[in-house]
């Protein structure tokens, strides 16, 4: 047997079978505890109830915040969360609930929370400032509007569901 | 590419002589399944290593989910294995895992003590085995309390009793043990979970270093 026609030499089979045979072992052994671990990521998002909010007749022109609690599952923790929302009915009469999160850093905006702008929703942490109807004002740190909820009015109660960006509304 | 890399923090560190000293030399021929098959007897310390490896990582993978607290113990224990995907499989390795290395360190205690290896110059690398044996032993035994079930709830009480058994220091070992004189109950899990996943790996690592810096330097004992 001629040293030549030996492509793959006795040393270089053992070292592949070998290499070959650990990464299974060790990609068996991994697997599942990498799956495991990244299952949030996998987790399908639940779709939130719609609940009952407030009074469709307790609705004004001028936004309102309302508050409302949810049972949140957490994995292993079930608790009652607040939820809130500025509610109003816009000049055709539509109702509009936003979501009092800012779009900058996640802080709570109020409505007319800054004196000089009575008019529009305030972020004290960054002064960030929104339009009545959510709509970011340029030149302050949020980069969009604020979220909308899905709503419903069902025998004249008001019903929300979760806040959507506004490009997927 | 994977050379590349390799020979440019090669040229930089000179990283050849640290594995190559871990990982090359050469297995002597009576040790060597291959040739004697009765020589796989020799694979029981390497099987319990393999088994401690997958008791660290299944064990990391399941304090993704686990909290030691008495309100949420079993929960997320439950939730981990019933909701999560492959959790089943990941706290099935664990649990049958620290089983299956207390099997092997007998075995492997079995081998060395029937072939005499623990003899000079090899006594002290032996003292140092028997004490992962105890280190093992107390990972199983501060292990099975935290899903905070009722059978882990009852053998941590009888755990505790026989600690109080201790001549003189009984009742301040317990109290150590327990973290409260008489409750056991959240002070316990907490500090099993710590000796558990802190205290007890730490000792572990520091006597399996040993061990094998001992072997590397004393070599195999020769054939009987």
């Amino acid at each position: 047997m001629s040293e030549k026609k030996q492509q793959v030499s006795r040393r270089q089979f053992l070292n592949y079978t070998l290499t070959g045979v650990g990464g299974f072992m060790a990609a068996g052994m991994l697997a599942p505890m990498v799956r495991f671990a990244i299952d949030p990521v996998l987790q399908a998002s639940a779709i939130g109830d719609m609940k009952a909010v407030v009074e469709v007749s307790e609705i004004t022109t001028e936004p309102q915040r309302f508050d409302w609690t949810i049972e949140q599952v957490d994995a292993w923790y079930t608790s009652e969360v607040t939820k809130s929302a500025w509610v109003y009915k816009d000049d055709n009469d539509n109702i509009v609930a936003l979501s009092p999160v800012c779009k900058h850093l996640g802080c709570q905006v109020n409505w007319a929370g800054d004196d000089a702008h009575p008019d529009q929703f305030y972020c004290p942490c960054h002064d960030g400032r929104y339009y009545k109807d959510g709509m970011n004002v340029p030149d302050t740190p949020p980069n969009a509007g604020l979220d909308i909820y899905e709503h419903e009015v069902r025998d004249g109660t008001l019903f929300l569901g979760n806040a959507m960006p506004r490009e997927e509304v | 590419m994977l050379q590349k890399i390799y020979d440019w923090i090669d040229e930089r560190v000179d990283i050849t002589p640290l594995w190559r000293d871990v990982a090359d030399h050469e297995v002597p021929e009576h040790v060597n399944p291959a040739h004697h098959f009765s020589a796989f007897v020799y694979c029981f310390g390497g099987l319990t290593f393999f088994v401690t490896v997958i008791q660290i990582l299944s064990g990391m993978f399941l304090t993704m989910y686990y909290v030691p607290d008495i309100e949420n113990a079993w929960r997320s224990v439950y939730y981990l294995q019933s909701e999560v995907a492959h959790g089943q499989i990941v706290r099935g390795m664990h649990h049958w895992g620290a089983s299956v290395v207390i099997v092997m360190l007998f075995l492997h205690t079995l081998r060395v003590f029937f072939q005499g290896a623990y003899k000079k110059p090899r006594e002290l690398n032996w003292i140092v085995g028997v004490l992962i044996f105890f280190v093992m032993l107390a990972l199983g035994l501060t292990g099975y309390l935290l899903p905070w079930d009722n059978k882990a709830y009852f053998a941590t009480v009888v755990t505790l009793e026989i600690v109080e058994g201790i001549p003189f220091i009984g009742e301040m070992a317990k109290t150590l043990l327990n973290g409260d004189p008489s409750i056991v109950g959240a002070q316990t899990l907490a500090r099993f979970f710590a000796i558990h996943v802190f205290f007890l790996p730490a000792a572990l690592f520091v006597l399996m270093g040993a061990h094998f810096i001992m072997i590397r330097k004393q070599g195999i004992s020769g054939p009987l």
